[in-house]
């Protein structure tokens, strides 16, 4: 305990002035999100179960390629923010949280990356 | 920190079954006590009263049986109609104000615990000398850089009408223990009851310290731990909503950034 004041506890070590932009980033994928999921999952559906030709016909239009690549980008960093949050409220030891951490940044990074990827190689083949 | 399992010195243990009295309308009261100078951990006493002799509130069984059965227990009371904040606890498994929270509110046994993830002090009463620090660092108080005027601080009725539903707040700390962000990350998280505060002081037309309070609440833990579970606003026993006075903030960070 030592001779802390409670005050000084409270205190620590201050504002981080930050935080706001994190938050309203978060607001604004989830809004996004809401088209994006549709605009994904719709052509997705189509393609599931098609011959390579077929599919590679829905990604070649510019408008299901874009909106697939964006839905990747947009949910991966939604989910990065999103599951970091959960990371500082629930895990407090410093080793296993910078290691959470770490490993949801790279796991959502990985993915998204994989999916932009995905999308292309199909829009742009032959 | 996230505890979903007691510390071994906190876990309950079954407690005395305190005699019942004769009369029709009989109910059981259980409640949690602990001594610290006991050594042993707490434990969960049963105690009978009967209704047709007690008066309508929570508070009222307390004091009875405090007056005619145990005076070993303790509560912290005063004012006895929601204007102190003493009184709250968690009753049948909700945070909120004894004096107001009536017997016949609830059905079966009347539980009482004392407010929770709080350090006990004795029984019913928590410690809450981290809660009213942080509401001593959100600055509640008006701050000015005017020149004091010869009279008062003026106020247009309409600004006064801002603070309603704010002002009211007495600080019974029911919503900032019933927040689960409050429970993991109280050290750092300043919890609705400070932030309700804090957006008091902010929205006040007479306040020119706008721009200071603002940033000082402005930080991943004070604020921003708040996600919106409105515990806070569902236990408080003034029927205030500290989670709108939250959000409000956050639009204000907002509004000072586009």
């Amino acid at each position: 305990m030592g001779y802390q004041t409670d005050r000084q506890r409270v205190e620590g070590l201050g504002s981080a002035k930050d935080g706001t932009v994190e938050w309203w980033k978060q607001r604004v994928a989830a809004v996004a999100l809401i088209p994006l999921v549709f605009l994904f999952v719709v052509p997705l559906l189509r393609a599931v179960g098609s011959d390579f030709n077929t599919v590679r016909e829905i990604y070649q239009s510019p408008f299901n390629a874009i909106t697939g690549i964006l839905f990747f980008i947009v949910i991966m960093s939604h989910l990065r923010q999103g599951l970091q949050e959960v990371i500082v409220d629930y895990v407090h030891g410093k080793a296993t949280m910078t290691i959470s951490l770490l490993a949801n940044t790279m796991f959502t990074t990985l993915i998204g990356i994989t999916g932009v990827f995905s999308i292309a190689k199909i829009a742009f083949s032959g | 920190m996230v505890e979903l399992t007691l510390p071994k010195n906190s876990r309950m243990k079954a407690g005395k079954i305190w005699p019942k009295p004769e009369g029709k309308d009989v109910r059981a009261v259980k409640i949690y006590r602990y001594n610290p100078d006991s050594g042993e951990n707490p434990r969960v006493d049963t105690y009978y009263i009967d209704l047709a002799e007690c008066g309508p509130m929570v508070l009222d069984a307390l004091i009875k049986i405090k007056t005619e059965v145990d005076p070993t227990l303790s509560f912290r009371r005063s004012c006895r109609e929601g204007i102190c904040g003493s009184c709250a606890m968690n009753i049948d498994g909700i945070n909120t104000l004894a004096c107001l929270y009536g017997l016949d509110e609830m059905k079966g046994d009347v539980k009482i615990y004392p407010l929770p993830h709080m350090p006990v002090v004795k029984d019913l009463i928590p410690d809450l000398t981290h809660f009213y620090a942080q509401h001593a660092s959100i600055m509640p108080w008006l701050e000015t850089k005017t020149n004091r005027p010869a009279k008062e601080w003026r106020q247009s009725i309409e600004d006064r009408k801002k603070l309603d539903g704010l002002y009211e707040c007495v600080m019974c700390a029911s919503c900032s223990t019933s927040c689960p962000s409050y429970w993991w990350n109280g050290d750092r998280y300043l919890g609705p009851a400070a932030l309700l505060h804090a957006y008091r002081w902010i929205i006040d037309s007479r306040d020119e310290a706008t721009g200071e309070r603002l940033d000082e609440l402005e930080d991943p833990f004070k604020l921003y731990r708040c996600h919106t579970i409105m515990n806070c606003t569902r236990s408080c026993p003034k029927g205030l909503n500290p989670a709108k006075a939250i959000a409000e903030v956050k639009k204000l960070m907002i509004a000072r950034k586009v």
